[in-house]
C-alpha cells in the first residue's frame, strides 16, 4: 500500500478552525466517564474476559450444591438457598481481581503515558477503570441469580429488598476493587497481582459464612469470621433475599465499603502518581 | 539572541538509581522550528523528552514550554503539547477512530468536536478505511501514523516526536518526514529525537547531539556536517574491470581525495558539496562507465560520535530509560 500523507486534504490539520479546546466544568466526572467507556469497549470486545464472572459462579454452584448439599444441609434445595448469596459474594470478590490484572498490564503499555501527557485529572484513568467495571459486577449478579433460578433458587422477600441486595453486592465490588487497583500499582507483573489477590480473597471467602454456618467453625476461627467483610455481605444478602435476620450485617457491609475506599483509593492514587 | 523560545531547558539532571540518565542538559527551540536531538540508545534522549512533556520530574535544573514551567505548571504545559513516542501510544483494543475520539473528549473538544477532529485526522493520515479496525490489527506504518495523529488531536503548538521513524522502511520514513514538514509549516514547534543524522539533517533547523546524558555538540545541520565531515559518494561500477577508471574519475570529482574500495567492487570518496553527485554521474557517463549502485551518504551516527568524542557511539543499549519508565 502506498500512501502519501504529506499534503493535508482537509485544511490545515495543525490549526483547525473547527475546534478549540475549551475547559468545561466537571472535568473529573466527564473524563472518568470517557475512560470508563473505554473500559466498556474493551470488555465488549473481549467477552472471554467475562469468564471469571459468568462461568465461575455456575461451576461453584453446581459442584457445591450437588456434591456437598446433601451432606451439609440434608437437601440440595435447602443448601442452594443458603449457598447462593455466598457464591455471589465470593464471585464478586474474585471478580475484582481482574481490574488489578488489567491495570497492571495497561500500565506497562504506552496508553497511560498518553493519558498523563493530556490535560486530564490524574485520578481520572483509575476512576474510569473502576467505574467501567460496574458492568462486570452487574453481569455477575444477574448470571448468578439466573443460574440459581434454573437450579431452583427462589427469592422469598420482595423485589425491593432483592434489588437492594443486588445493589449492595455491586457497591461492595466497586469499593473492594480499590484494593486490587492499589496492588496493581505496587507489583511488577499481572501474575503477581493475581496471585496476591487470590491469597487475600480465598481465605476471606472460605473462613466465612459462605459455605457453612459459622456455628460449626472452631472458636478461634469465629473471631476472624465475625469481622470478615464477606461474612457481613453474605449475611446482608441472605437477609435481603431470604428474609433471614438482617442484624447489623448491612451496616457492617457499608462500613467495610467505606473503609476500602477511604484506605485504598488514596493509596492507589498516590502509588499511581509515584509510579509514573 | 533572546528569540521567542518555545522549549527551554537548563541544566536538566535525572538519575535513576546509579544510572545518570541526564547530567545537565540545556535545550532551546525557537518558535516554528525543529530541533533534532541526536544520540545513541541510552544517551538520555527519551528521559529528556519525558521531562519536557511532564511525564517525569527532573532531579535538578528547570524547563519550560511556551513559558510554562514543566513541573509547577504541568497542567498548562499539557494543554499545548503533543507527544509521540515509543511509550505514549494508543489503546490497541480500541479502533483508530475510538482512540482519536477518546483523546478528543479528554481534550474537551466536546462530543461533536471530537468526532469531527477524528474524521479530519483519519483522513489526513490516510486511515479512513482502517478507522473501524482495532489498532492492534494495524501495520507498523499505520500504527505510527495513528500514534502521530493521536498526538495532534488537540492541535498542539509544541510537538515531541521520540524516534518517530525507528523501524520504518525508507518510503514510510519519507512520508513521516513530509508530515513533520507540514506541521512546521503550520506553525508548530517540533522537538525530534533520532539516531539518524540523515533524519536530523532532513528536518531539523538545529541539532543537539547528546551522549551519556550530556550535550556534546549543538549546531546547525551544515555546521555539524562541517565538523564531522561531509558526505560520502559510493559507486559500484557494473564491470569490475572498470574499478580503476572509476576510482580516478571519483578522485577528480572529490578534488583529489583518493577513492577507497570500501567493500568488494564498491568505491567511496568524500565529497563536500551536493553537486558532486551530478558531476560524478555526468563524468562516469562520458567515460562509458555503467554503474549498478550510486549513492550519497551522510556520516552514520557512529562516525559522528567518533569524530565528536574520539570513540565509537556508546551504544551500550542499556535500556535504562525503559526500566525507569
Amino acid at each position: 500500500m502506498t500512501t502519501t500523507i504529506g499534503a493535508p486534504r482537509t485544511g490545515n490539520p495543525v490549526m483547525p478552525t473547527t475546534v478549540t479546546p475549551n475547559p468545561r466544568p466537571f472535568r473529573l466526572v466527564r473524563h472518568s466517564m470517557a475512560l470508563a467507556k473505554r473500559s466498556l469497549i474493551k470488555t465488549a470486545r473481549t467477552p472471554e474476559a467475562l469468564i471469571d464472572v459468568t462461568l465461575q459462579p455456575v461451576l461453584f454452584l453446581v459442584i457445591f450444591v450437588y456434591i456437598f448439599g446433601g451432606a451439609v444441609a440434608g437437601s440440595t434445595h435447602d443448601y442452594l438457598q443458603f449457598l447462593l448469596p455466598g457464591i455471589l459474594a465470593q464471585t464478586i470478590a474474585t471478580g475484582c481481581i481482574a481490574i488489578g490484572v488489567n491495570l497492571n498490564t495497561d500500565l506497562a503499555k504506552g496508553i497511560f503515558d498518553r493519558f498523563r501527557s493530556l490535560p486530564v485529572p490524574r485520578s481520572a484513568p483509575l476512576l474510569g477503570a473502576v467505574l467501567g467495571d460496574i458492568v462486570r459486577y452487574v453481569i455477575v449478579t444477574f448470571s448468578t441469580l439466573a443460574i440459581g433460578y434454573v437450579m431452583g433458587f427462589r427469592i422469598t422477600t420482595d423485589p425491593l429488598s432483592a434489588a437492594a441486595g443486588c445493589a449492595l453486592a455491586v457497591l461492595f465490588a466497586l469499593c473492594l476493587s480499590w484494593l486490587p487497583v492499589y496492588v496493581s500499582m505496587k507489583v511488577r507483573t499481572p501474575g503477581a497481582v493475581q496471585g496476591l489477590m487470590f491469597a487475600v480473597i480465598m481465605p476471606l471467602s472460605f473462613a466465612s459464612n459462605v459455605f457453612v454456618g459459622t456455628a460449626t467453625l472452631p472458636g478461634w476461627m469465629q473471631g476472624f469470621v465475625e469481622v470478615n467483610p464477606l461474612t457481613h455481605l453474605v449475611g446482608a444478602m441472605r437477609g435481603l433475599f431470604l428474609g433471614t435476620p438482617l442484624g447489623n450485617h448491612a451496616w457492617w457491609t457499608l462500613a467495610w465499603c467505606a473503609g476500602f475506599v477511604v484506605v485504598f483509593m488514596p493509596l492507589a492514587l498516590r502509588a499511581y502518581r509515584k509510579k509514573v | 539572541m533572546t528569540a521567542d523560545l518555545v522549549i527551554e531547558a537548563e541544566g536538566l539532571v535525572k538519575h535513576f538509581g546509579s544510572t545518570k540518565a541526564l547530567q545537565g542538559v540545556d535545550l532551546a527551540v525557537p518558535r516554528g522550528t525543529v530541533l533534532g536531538v541526536l544520540g545513541p540508545n541510552g544517551a538520555g534522549k527519551t528521559t529528556a523528552v519525558r521531562i519536557l512533556s511532564t511525564l517525569l520530574n527532573p532531579d535538578a535544573g528547570r524547563a519550560s514550554i511556551s513559558g510554562f514551567d514543566v513541573v509547577r505548571e504541568a497542567e498548562k504545559v499539557r494543554q499545548v503539547i503533543g507527544l509521540t513516542g515509543q511509550y505514549a501510544s494508543v489503546d490497541e483494543d480500541l479502533t483508530g477512530r475510538q482512540n482519536l475520539e477518546l483523546f478528543g473528549t479528554l481534550l474537551d473538544l466536546g462530543r461533536a468536536g471530537a468526532r469531527r477532529r477524528a474524521t479530519e485526522l483519519l483522513e489526513w493520515f490516510d486511515l479512513t478505511d482502517a478507522a473501524g479496525r482495532q489498532a492492534k490489527t494495524y501495520s507498523g506504518g499505520m500504527r505510527r501514523r495513528l500514534d502521530l495523529a493521536a498526538s495532534l488531536v488537540g492541535s498542539p503548538d509544541v510537538i515531541f516526536l521520540d524516534e518517530p521513524t525507528t523501524g520504518l522502511d525508507p518510503a514510510k520514513r519519507e512520508d513521516m518526514w513530509d508530515v513533520v514538514r507540514t506541521l512546521v509549516k503550520g506553525g508548530s514547534t517540533v522537538l525530534l529525537t533520532t539516531q539518524y543524522l540523515e533524519e536530523a539533517d532532513a528536518l531539523a533547523d538545529e541539532i543537539t547531539v547528546i551522549d551519556h546524558g550530556r550535550v556534546i555538540a549543538h549546531d546547525t545541520p551544515e555546521g555539524l556536517k562541517r565538523v564531522v565531515g561531509g558526505q560520502t559518494l559510493e559507486v559500484r561500477p557494473s564491470d569490475p574491470g572498470q574499478l580503476r577508471l572509476t576510482a580516478s574519475i571519483l578522485s577528480e570529482v572529490s578534488s583529489g581525495a583518493p577513492a577507497d574500495e570500501i567493500r568488494k567492487g564498491m568505491l567511496a570518496v568524500p565529497v563536500t558539496d551536493d553537486r558532486a553527485m551530478t558531476e560524478a554521474v555526468a563524468r562516469l557517463a562520458a567515460a562509458g562507465v555503467a554503474v549498478t549502485e550510486l549513492a550519497l551518504h551522510l556520516p552514520s551516527l557512529d562516525e559522528v560520535f567518533f569524530t565528536l568524542t574520539g570513540r565509537t557511539a556508546a551504544d551500550d543499549d542499556t535500556t535504562k530509560e525503559e526500566v525507569a519508565a
